[in-house]
């Protein structure tokens, strides 16, 4: 009898929960947002705030204008620890749930991209891989799904050997210049490495690459042998943990902090604030953005923070992460938005948040509504080109805030356009894609 | 009461040799075949055949391989994870370069390749044993891996060393839904399965247990230790192997060195532990609980409603698992399938225990 009546208990202590949380579906349309974060493990330093970023832009949404267009934005978090299968993991997860199912996905890692390329085109879910994943997604025609907006690896790197040629005085000062990459010994790191090696026999510099295994603490050897050789210029292809690391262990062999150039992964706050006065005159190229606040922030603190929702430190908005993490929300939305003027005000499906990602087209004076004036550049994405813009800066760490030290610098499409087609097609080959004919 | 062979006699030496001489073992499989053919693929979704079931199938069918070399021929090996990358990138070289091969033949071609790479780094077991042997064995592991991440044409140059392929192709019919993969697999591990059962309590088998138990010994009454322990590394590299080019070609589909990295030569080696050494039955339960547990622990905290933080739902994720692996380790040393022989023992005594 005894152990009914703890059943019972039990089971309306279950069903008075239930009714708790049942209650805010008030709002007839929802569009449902699955979020692979890592809030865990090595990464977890760049992953919370990226994942703060996110999720107060879409809770600010929500409470400020009640959703996009009224309709209501619902997100559910999934651990990845940044790897791969646990990331396809949350994906099967999350793909299914809300209404209309996920409507589009940003996997933060580009291993987790490479292993959903494949699922989202059978799935029909878009994916957006801003400032990561493959680069030859740019490429639209063969990958209808992926998007790689504001940047790929390949246009970081181009973006790098031109800053690195303008202080030398132009591209053909570079010869005979010893450039080292340091990377994470992924498919993340290696990435860049086809455009260095083009670039380098273009131009003549030595271009030299040193793999730092996965999580990246130990890089003794790495940084002997940059002792060693002396590079005139260390670019930095690190996450997590292996940035800071990098940075003291630069400092620790004297290694000049200001010859060193990280990835825009490799150029927030958690990066370099472990290694302390060492990581003074760091640089990095950023993914447009930098650390800072603008109109939008004050939003986020008045209607999330303000009202105890904030998902992070308030101290934590705007630093580079959480920003890439706003803006990664602000597009998707912007992207939902722009379906929801084809397709209506309602739940969307994933195939109809694609058309809108296609389509998106945010110049000045959008981006100035949005509040985030002055973080990213007009985006137009199209058919064949899914990147949208290519253009960044470089910043630099003064010991307390980020500077930008650099004008815009726009990759050079007409010497990547020809890679991404090139390896678009023998990615379509592989597969046995058949590439869409682009009318734009 | 429920496990008593009482009047179960064997009437010829087909009947004595039989793989499951008592008929509620019989029974028992047949219950679980018709749950892994018929049932799941009936009632599943498509998140439990993607996450859970399939990973299941490919990793327990590696936990098997390890169990052979492990379990029942007492070689500790720490290069799982290397020996699954071998047999992944085989069977994707043998894919590419031989247009037209089938894939099942691609499979079976890779865990050759496997056994070959195991006989070699097996080749210190005939010097050295226990944990200097993990040690040899880990050689492999971060030898094969920076193999596969440096030597370009394994990955056929492609640029980021992450390798994409199509769906598994047999006889016309693409294994690309999820219930045909996880019935692919089911088979291919069912069959391994039978081999193993058959091998271990074969001469093989024996001269493996024998080679385990005291080498000395087994040397003395006539077994050959260098055929006895690299026959497991050659068995259990091919399963191990196979396993692999499953995982890579069926579950992944796409794959980097990573995904065959040290840890998940740790995880292997925890399920067949945890499960229990020299038994076929551990490695599913290991297999099962290693990959199903996290899973449910990460996923139960939603379920009954309570709203937790995402970090601490994977915080409270590893405690809860760590803290159940010292559990079992220190209830039951022997593995789960240990537990189940007891459970088995107490329920042919049942209701009337002595």
């Amino acid at each position: 009898m005894r152990t009914f009546l703890k059943l019972k208990l039990v089971l309306l202590a279950m069903a008075a929960g239930s009714t708790l949380f049942s209650v805010p579906a008030v709002f007839a349309a929802e569009q449902f947002f699955p979020l692979l974060v890592y809030r865990s493990g090595p990464y977890a330093p760049n992953g919370i705030p990226f994942a703060n970023g996110f999720v107060d832009y879409f809770n600010m949404i929500n409470a400020r204008d009640g959703g996009i267009n009224g309709v209501k934005i619902t997100y559910e978090e999934c651990e990845t620890g940044y790897a791969t299968d646990r990331g396809v993991e949350c994906y099967e997860r999350l793909k299914g749930k809300g209404p209309t199912g996920a409507s589009v996905i940003s996997p933060l890692s580009t291993g987790i991209t490479f292993a959903l390329t494949e699922k989202t085109h059978t799935d029909k879910i878009p994916i957006i891989t801003m400032g990561y994943g493959r680069s030859e997604s740019v490429d639209g025609s063969v990958f209808q799904w992926n998007f790689p907006l504001l940047g790929s690896y390949w246009t970081a790197a181009d973006i790098l050997v031109q800053h690195v040629g303008n202080l030398n005085g132009g591209l053909n000062k570079l010869k005979g210049k010893k450039i080292t990459l340091i990377y994470h010994d992924s498919p993340y790191g290696k990435e860049p490495i086809p455009l260095l090696e083009k670039r380098a026999k273009m131009h003549g510099f030595k271009f030299s690459k040193i793999p730092v295994t996965h999580p990246g603490v130990e890089q003794k050897s790495a940084w002997l042998q940059v002792r060693k050789n002396r590079p005139d210029y260390v670019f930095l292809w690190g996450w997590g943990i292996m940035n800071s690391t990098a940075i003291k262990e630069a400092a620790a062999v004297r290694y000049p902090r200001d010859k060193i150039y990280g990835v825009w992964w490799a150029g927030a706050e958690p990066d370099v604030r472990p290694a302390g006065a060492g990581a003074k005159g760091y640089q990095s190229i950023t993914l447009q953005h930098s650390a800072g606040k603008t109109a939008v922030h004050a939003d986020i603190l008045k209607y999330v923070h303000d009202k105890g929702n904030g998902s992070g430190p308030k101290g934590d908005v705007g630093h580079v992460l959480y920003n890439r993490g706003m803006l990664n929300a602000v597009v998707s939305i912007e992207a939902v938005r722009t379906a929801q003027g084809k397709f209506g005000k309602k739940s969307l499906t994933g195939e109809q948040v694609r058309w809108g990602i296609e389509n998106l087209d945010l110049d000045a004076k959008r981006i100035k509504e949005l509040g985030i004036d002055g973080m990213m550049q007009p985006l137009k994405v199209s058919c064949s080109d899914h990147e949208g813009s290519r253009r960044a800066r470089i910043h630099q760490w003064d010991g307390n805030n980020w500077n930008f030290v650099s004008d815009w610098i726009e990759a050079d499409n007409s010497l990547l356009r020809p890679m991404v087609e090139t390896a678009a097609a023998n990615y379509a080959k592989d597969k046995g894609i058949t590439p869409v004919t682009c009318k734009s | 009461m429920f496990y008593r062979e009482a009047g179960q006699f064997k009437t010829s030496y087909t009947a004595d040799q039989a793989a499951f001489p008592i008929a509620q073992d019989r029974i028992f499989i047949a219950i679980w075949l018709f749950i892994g053919f018929v049932a799941v693929p009936l009632l599943s979704n498509e998140y439990l055949f993607r996450a859970i079931f399939i990973p299941f199938l490919i990793l327990a069918l590696a936990a098997l391989g390890l169990n052979l070399l492990v379990g029942y021929c007492g070689q500790v090996s720490l290069g799982t994870g290397a020996f699954m990358a071998v047999g992944a990138y085989a069977a994707y070289n043998f894919w590419t370069r031989i247009p037209g091969l089938n894939p099942l033949v691609a499979f079976m071609l890779a865990g050759g390749v496997a056994t070959i790479v195991g006989i070699l780094f097996g080749i210190p077991s005939l010097r050295i044993k226990g944990f200097y042997l993990a040690v040899a064995t880990l050689a492999a592991q971060f030898f094969l891996d920076w193999v596969f991440s440096r030597i370009g044409w394994f990955t056929n140059y492609t640029p980021s060393g992450s390798i994409a392929v199509p769906p598994v192709e047999l006889f016309g019919f693409a294994f690309a839904s999820p219930v045909s993969k996880y019935l692919l697999c089911l088979t291919i591990l069912v069959l391994f399965a039978v081999v193993a059962k058959n091998i271990v309590r074969g001469r093989i088998g024996r001269s493996w247990m024998a080679t385990r138990d005291m080498d000395v010994a087994a040397e003395i009454i006539g077994i050959r230790p260098m055929y006895a322990k690299l026959s497991a590394f050659a068995v259990s590299s091919f399963f191990i192997g196979v396993a692999g080019a499953l995982w890579g070609f069926v579950h992944l589909e796409s794959w980097e060195p990573l995904a065959f990295d040290i840890n998940r030569s740790f995880s292997i080696l925890f399920m067949v532990i945890i499960g229990g050494l020299g038994s076929i039955m551990g490695a599913f339960l290991g297999a099962a609980f290693i990959t199903v547990l996290p899973l449910f622990l990460n996923q139960l905290p939603t379920w009954i409603g309570i709203e937790v933080s995402t970090a601490m739902i994977s915080h409270i994720e590893f405690m809860i698992f760590g803290a159940l692996i010292i559990f079992f380790l220190a209830v039951e040393p022997l593995g789960m399938a240990r537990m189940w022989r007891i459970g088995k023992e107490k329920l042919r005594l049942w209701p009337f225990p002595y």
